[in-house]
């Protein structure tokens, strides 16, 4: 079960073809009431039943905060996913009702910061689009450097230098345009927090980077959901409701335990959140750790799983749950 | 002489490390006293990196307030800036100066008494580093910088437990509670109750 706030039955009010891999879409509540408030870099988990398939996706909101008529998030099409967002852009469509969880924030802005550097490639930029809204309105000292692809796959650039102006920096990997990182970290006034959301390759450029630079580890955020990966099927036994499952292929651990009618916590469903944390009793094999939240030595011990990720290999895995 | 073990206690109660070299593209020093060992062992144990350290490295240094004084100690290092001061006082100002100039890259390390530590401590969080940025040791002298809650005087250098607060009189008890904002424990009255009724000043900080 997801922790903390109810669900939002919600209808789909539009779907927007941004550009030939993004679509964007546009969530009301069914009631007609106002959504929960939610702060810049929050996400929404999105159920989606795909043809009996449970799917739920967790996607960054990329509205204005101060704007509680609805939520908006853009889903890139991967095609060798699992097929979240395939679902999405081919099967919701204006109208459709669907289920989103309560929005929760592993990415919010530091309010103390003196200045917010924000760096985003390709879709990473939609949290970006929130908290640039957010320090807009707050009156926050910000710049945005965003990498994408090519002109025709840099969503909402046009947008946003026109909100924002030569706040806004854009680099298109395919006029060879790189972002001069050494020089961007060398100058920013102390206070600085630096924010980073992207593919995994950036991330961790941008993080070893700034360690490299002497920027303290509490001034540099980053946000990376990661899909759950397809592996081979393997069995698990649920020691603590008694039941035996079998993890499918292209099927998450967590998926597997909430199919099997068994409740289970979670909050980012992408490894990040910790929240679905669980004891591993007895384990004759390879837990396949793919979290950012376990520490290595934990990772090594066999003693936790994060189930919304991780996988195994082996004989005999037996969970607390 | 070493770090100085302080006796586990609440939270609140701020705890030291060991300063360890750290890439940076200016490196400030802040010390008093017993602290220039700790810049010594600093430079010592950054091995490779020493030279690159020093040759970007601004120390400020003061005598500690048990009057140890090892300037000539701490200028033989060799940084490209070495600035001694009478005080923790009349160093402020150059140190608000550096802060204010500095870009982030600054590595900050603090050694000495715990009154230089916090005070220096905060004029980086109010630069807008975040407090656990910022390297500290404890070296020397234990008398520490608290705060009356009754008068909201600060009396430096306290000794004993309980004390006389400087400013107002009250005689009060020293607590572990710490407020970085202030770079001060909290002194609260000990005979509010009773009033005369003070046990024997002990001397708890040396």
């Amino acid at each position: 079960m997801s922790v903390g706030a109810p669900k939002i039955p919600v209808t789909v009010a539009e779907v927007t073809e941004v550009n030939d891999l993004i679509k964007r879409f546009r969530f009301v509540r069914r009631d007609g009431g106002p959504m929960p408030p939610f702060s810049g870099g929050a996400h929404v988990v999105v159920e989606m039943d795909d043809h009996g398939t449970r799917r739920m996706n967790p996607y960054s909101l990329m509205g204005d905060p101060a704007d509680s008529t609805g939520y908006c998030i853009s889903v890139r099409r991967d095609e060798a996913g699992r097929g979240g967002s395939l679902y999405m852009h081919h099967h919701v469509r204006p109208g459709m009702q669907m289920v989103l969880g309560a929005p929760v924030n592993l990415f919010a802005l530091d309010a103390r910061a003196r200045e917010h550097l924000l760096i985003a490639g390709g879709i990473g930029i939609t949290p970006f689009i929130a908290q640039m809204a957010q320090l807009e309105a707050l009156g926050g000292r910000f710049e945005l450097h965003y990498a994408a692809r090519n002109r025709a796959l840099g969503a909402y650039m046009p947008a946003l230098r026109a909100a924002y102006g030569d706040r806004v920096h854009t680099y298109f990997d395919d006029e060879r345009q790189l972002i001069d990182l050494p020089a961007l970290l060398a100058g920013q006034p102390l206070g600085t927090h630096l924010y980073v959301c992207g593919p995994k390759g950036m991330i961790g450029w941008v993080r070893a980077s700034a360690e490299a630079a002497g920027w303290p580890r509490a001034t540099v955020h980053h946000e990376e959901f990661l899909a759950p990966p397809v592996g081979v099927p393997f069995t698990v036994d649920l020691a603590a409701s008694g039941k035996v499952i079998t993890v499918g292929a292209s099927q998450s651990l967590l998926e597997a335990i909430e199919a099997a009618g068994v409740e289970a916590p979670y909050l980012c469903r992408g490894g990040a959140c910790g929240q679905c944390e669980t004891a591993v009793l007895a384990c004759d094999g390879h837990i396949q750790h793919n979290d950012h939240w376990l520490t290595d030595d934990q990772k090594a011990s066999g003693t936790r799983i994060m189930p919304c990720v991780s996988r195994f290999e082996g004989r005999t895995l037996v969970l607390d749950r | 002489m070493t770090k100085t073990d302080f006796p586990p206690s609440i939270r609140s109660r701020p705890v030291y490390g060991e300063l360890a070299y750290r890439p940076g593209s200016l490196h400030l020093m802040v010390a008093d006293g017993e602290g220039a060992n700790a810049l010594v062992d600093l430079v010592a144990r950054a091995g490779a990196e020493a030279p690159g350290l020093l040759a970007r490295a601004h120390i400020i240094y003061m005598p500690g307030p048990n009057g140890t004084d090892l300037s000539a100690v701490v200028q033989a290092l060799g940084a490209a800036q070495f600035h001694r001061s009478p005080s923790y006082a009349s160093a402020e100002l150059r140190l608000r100066k550096v802060l204010a100039d500095a870009r982030m890259g600054l590595q900050v390390y603090l050694a000495g008494t715990e009154g230089l530590i916090g005070q220096a401590q905060r004029e980086a969080m109010a630069a807008g580093l975040p407090h656990d940025a910022v390297q500290t040791e404890h070296r020397g002298a234990t008398v520490r910088r608290v705060q009356c809650v009754h008068c909201k005087g600060i009396t430096e250098n306290v000794r004993t437990d309980p004390f006389v607060c400087a400013h107002c009189g009250l005689t009060l008890f020293v607590r572990d509670h710490y407020s970085r904002r202030l770079a001060a424990f909290q002194g609260v009255n000990i005979d509010a109750e009773d009033p005369g009724k003070v046990p024997p000043l002990v001397e708890r900080f040396t």
